[in-house]
């Protein structure tokens, strides 16, 4: 039970920091970047490839970040062309570009899944509770939480953040600032994208590199973008332990059809608040 | 005070399109008609066999764009329910009978019963929401696949499905399979055509082009979108029965994300709305696929991708502004 | 017996009452407005009359039946149709395609699932068109109308849901000078059997169509009587000088 709860609060962390970034690009700028599970596929093959070792372990990450910077920053120029048209439109073109992605990840790094294994000292196992426990996973708790903690005071005590948040909350009053939006919007799309590849590296461990493991990683944190509201951190917070949790107990109690639990939290949500735990008034109807 | 000149039925053609213009429609489809049931006796196996996947695709791209182009409702699940009915009429030759048309009945009931269980969640979302939301539900129902290994066989997928047999023979060879597959497809291309065009489809466009309004006119619009979206799941499911018929084999992959894609790219590449596009799309999307995939290094799907993202630039207006556009040239 | 009856209904966005315990009653076959200045409300409670927005608190009775509680659609089916203040209408399709829209909805048949011709529904429409003085334009993409004529095709729209009340939000906004007569032609001559509410900011067209009106102010009625009391009235004038409308409204 003790070793459920924790699984659930570590998958919980790494889908805040995978989801986080999804969230608010689409409450920004209704943008929805479907492209954001390939990051992540990214960021776990970067840790695959360099596996082993502290160093490798620390240049994946090092990686990851160049790779989430331009990823990101790529993704923002080319939806910019699309500005004028439907946000459906730029939603399709991160579509296309996330199956461009899977294919050239596939091609690269083959067809089978890779796993990975944590960096020295953190493979085995300590006691909590007296319950052994894997120390990686403890680990990724406490780097999730920081990210958490990291994000957190970004969106709320700095400039970029105070325009992010402005942002979600009133479009028109940002531009009418003589804000330039487009690199607001390349900024926080390239922030969100570090944070994917990261989450891909620092998710390695647990999930290994796999075709596929895009897509369900993708539609995790858009259950939990869902589930928190558009453009919340704190939204993005409590759904991605919500749905950590979900996913952990959902596997354990109906192995064959956990899925389903996960579905049903989702429609919960919908009905009961259909603009999700946190989300302003954008919600359901806004999303044009 | 009387209805001068023809009077139109909404959806219909418009009144003052020439007959000449329905006569030639007619021409044409009966052409291609005659065309593609001939086609088996003009070619090879294989090619026999990619035109029956191109028939299959063709369908379930028909079903989708009920719900893009006549309703407007983006959807990236419903390639779950192509997989549902597939699922459904495979395990049903297998374990009940391969008879015609109970593996197609089953398909299209189970197809219509994934989507009535889950897309209710998504009736009262539009736009890129609804894009979302389907995706969601789409992927689920795909890991139910791949987890629910008692009944579908997990990742290996469902295999040793027999052919389908007609008053008792069983289907064996490419072209037999290839007519029954076309027979079934020209019934649900028809059947899809046919709610397109009627009173209730002409609400469902509505829909598309101002749902707030229809509200105000007195169309509950949940229910609407709800309706289409069971009967898009049914033919979906239909064309999932039809797969098994060809390939006899169903997995997991076939209801994914990259397959829902796929089929959203022949819609647009068709010109959402246009169900004949949409079989064009199809094919496309097929022949590259399968036909040139195999010259490309099995890497048909990344030409596909590039299409995709191509396309979302090239369209004068949009994958959206299309159909507009079109008809007030 | 007001056939369309409005009990405290209230509405606030955040810590703004819009709306706020607003009592209405209009009288069958009344021709009632519902005036007052930019931000009295009027649009808010329009709105929640017709049921586009949820009221959170009060009721709405639509010919003594409580409807507070139903969709827009069921209201609209049980007798209240609306015009909306911006012509909101279908890219895709033509006048004729737009009227039978609503008139198939209200024909008294099922939405068929088949294609077939509708001769009563197309009849329909095209007398409606007719009515509106829109004949000859029946197979106008709606893109194509002008701005008055997307208005009188709203109008169209609107009867052909078969309305006991007939709400009109600014069914003025934007016309030329000519298109405003026209339209004011158009409501005078309406059966006398619907019941009609309107918006209006021209006080020259509230006079000259309605016989009752209802002056809201800050969200809350002002007053509500003929139109004669509403011009004696020191406390509408005092509201639209308070709120700095420069128009000499009540000399005309």
């Amino acid at each position: 039970m003790l070793v459920s709860v924790l699984n659930g609060f570590s998958v919980g962390f790494l889908l805040f920091v995978l989801a986080v970034g999804l969230s608010i690009v689409f409450g920004m700028m209704d943008v929805l970047n479907l492209a954001h599970g390939a990051l992540f596929l990214c960021g776990a093959y970067l840790g695959a490839t360099f596996a082993g070792g502290w160093g490798g372990f620390l240049g994946a990450l090092g990686l990851a970040a160049v790779f989430g910077l331009v990823g990101g920053g790529l993704l923002s120029l080319m939806t910019e062309p699309l500005r004028k048209r439907s946000h459906l439109d730029q939603a399709l073109l991160t579509l296309g570009v996330a199956l461009v992605a899977a294919e050239v990840l596939a091609i690269v790094f083959g067809d089978d899944p890779l796993s990975v294994a944590a960096p020295p000292g953190l493979n085995d196992s300590v006691q909590v509770f007296g319950v052994s426990y894997p120390t990686y996973r403890l680990v990724i708790i406490g780097v999730g939480a920081v990210l958490a903690l990291a994000v957190y005071l970004v969106v709320e005590r700095t400039r970029l953040g105070a325009l992010v948040r402005a942002t979600v909350a009133d479009r028109e009053m940002v531009s009418v600032l003589g804000v330039d939006n487009r690199l607001v919007k390349a900024a926080v799309f390239a922030i969100g994208s570090v944070l994917a590849t990261t989450a891909g590296v620092l998710g390695g461990p647990i999930y290994g590199a796999r075709p596929g493991l895009d897509a369900t990683v993708l539609i995790l944190a858009l259950v939990v973008v869902v589930i928190g509201g558009l453009g919340s951190v704190r939204g993005a917070l409590i759904g991605a332990l919500i749905i950590g949790q979900v996913d952990i107990v959902g596997k354990y109690l109906l192995p064959d059809l956990s899925s389903f639990i996960l579905f049903a939290a989702l429609a919960l949500v919908l009905v009961l608040r259909p603009q999700g735990l946190f989300g302003g008034p954008v919600g359901t109807a806004g999303a044009r | 005070m009387t209805a001068i000149e023809a009077p139109t039925v909404p959806g219909g053609a418009p009144a003052s399109a020439p007959r000449v213009t329905r006569a030639r429609t007619g021409i044409i489809a009966v052409a291609v008609l005659v065309v593609l049931a001939a086609a088996p006796f003009m070619l090879a196996p294989f090619a026999t066999t990619t035109l029956t996947r191109v028939l299959v695709f063709a369908l379930f791209a028909v079903s989708l764009d009920l719900l893009v182009g006549v309703t407007g409702l983006p959807s990236l699940g419903h390639a779950a329910y192509l997989g549902a009915g597939a699922y459904a009429a495979g395990w049903v030759s297998i374990n009940v009978t391969a008879e015609a048309p109970v593996p197609l009945l089953v398909g299209a009931g189970f197809g219509a019963l994934a989507a009535a269980l889950t897309g209710w969640v998504t009736v009262r979302s539009h736009g890129v929401f609804f894009l979302m939301l389907t995706l969601a539900i789409g992927e689920t129902l795909q890991q139910l696949a791949d987890t629910w290994e008692t009944v579908t066989g997990g990742a290996n997928g469902l295999t040793g499905i027999p052919a389908v047999r007609l008053a008792g023979t069983p289907l064996a060879n490419a072209g037999f399979t290839y007519w029954y597959v076309l027979a079934v497809g020209v019934i649900g291309f028809a059947l899809v055509v046919m709610v397109a065009r009627s009173p209730f489809g002409a609400a469902l466009r509505g829909i598309r082009d101002n749902e707030p309004r229809m509200r105000a006119l007195g169309y509950s619009t949940a229910r609407y979108k709800y309706a289409v979206i069971v009967m898009a799941g049914a033919v979906a499911g239909l064309a999932g029965a039809l797969l098994v018929a060809q390939q006899r084999l169903v997995t997991p992959a076939d209801m994914g994300f990259a397959t829902a894609s796929f089929a959203l790219l022949a819609v647009i590449i068709g010109g959402a709305g246009s169900l004949w596009g949409a079989c064009l799309g199809a094919a496309l999307v097929i022949i590259i696929r399968d036909a040139l995939g195999p010259s490309l290094d099995g890497h048909g799907t990344l030409v596909l991708g590039i299409v995709f993202v191509l396309v979302v630039y090239l369209l004068p207006r949009g994958a959206a502004g299309l159909r507009i556009y079109r008809r007030r040239r | 017996m007001s056939v369309l009856k409005c009990v405290g209904l209230s509405r606030s966005f955040g810590a703004l009452a819009a709306v706020s315990e607003v009592d209405l009653a209009v009288g069958a076959g009344a021709r009632h407005a519902l005036i007052g200045p930019n931000g009295a409300g009027k649009s808010t409670l329009f709105k929640l009359v017709t049921g586009t927005m949820k009221a959170h608190a009060g009721s709405v009775e639509l010919a003594g039946r409580d409807v507070t509680g139903l969709s827009e659609a069921k209201r609209c089916r049980l007798g209240m149709s609306q015009t909306l203040q911006h012509a909101s209408l279908f890219a895709s399709m033509t006048a004729a395609e737009t009227v039978a829209l609503a008139a198939q909805r209200h024909g008294g048949g099922r939405i068929s699932l088949v294609p077939r011709k509708q001769p009563a529904v197309a009849e329909r429409a095209a007398e409606l068109l007719a009515d509106v003085g829109l004949d000859g334009r029946e197979h106008v993409a709606v893109a194509s109308l002008s701005h008055g004529e997307r208005k009188q095709l709203e109008v169209a729209l609107a009867l052909a849901c078969r309305p006991t009340v007939l709400l009109l939000d600014e069914p003025a906004a934007g016309m030329s000078p000519a298109e405003r007569a026209r339209l004011v032609e158009l409501l005078a001559g309406l059966p006398a059997e619907i019941t009609v509410l309107f918006v209006e900011h021209d006080l020259d067209l509230v006079f000259a169509l309605a016989d009752s009106v209802t002056v809201l102010h800050l969200g809350k009625v002002l007053l509500s009587g003929t139109p004669a009391e509403v011009r004696a009235s020191d406390a509408v004038r005092e509201a639209y000088l308070g709120a700095g409308r420069r128009e000499e409204l009540f000399l005309a």
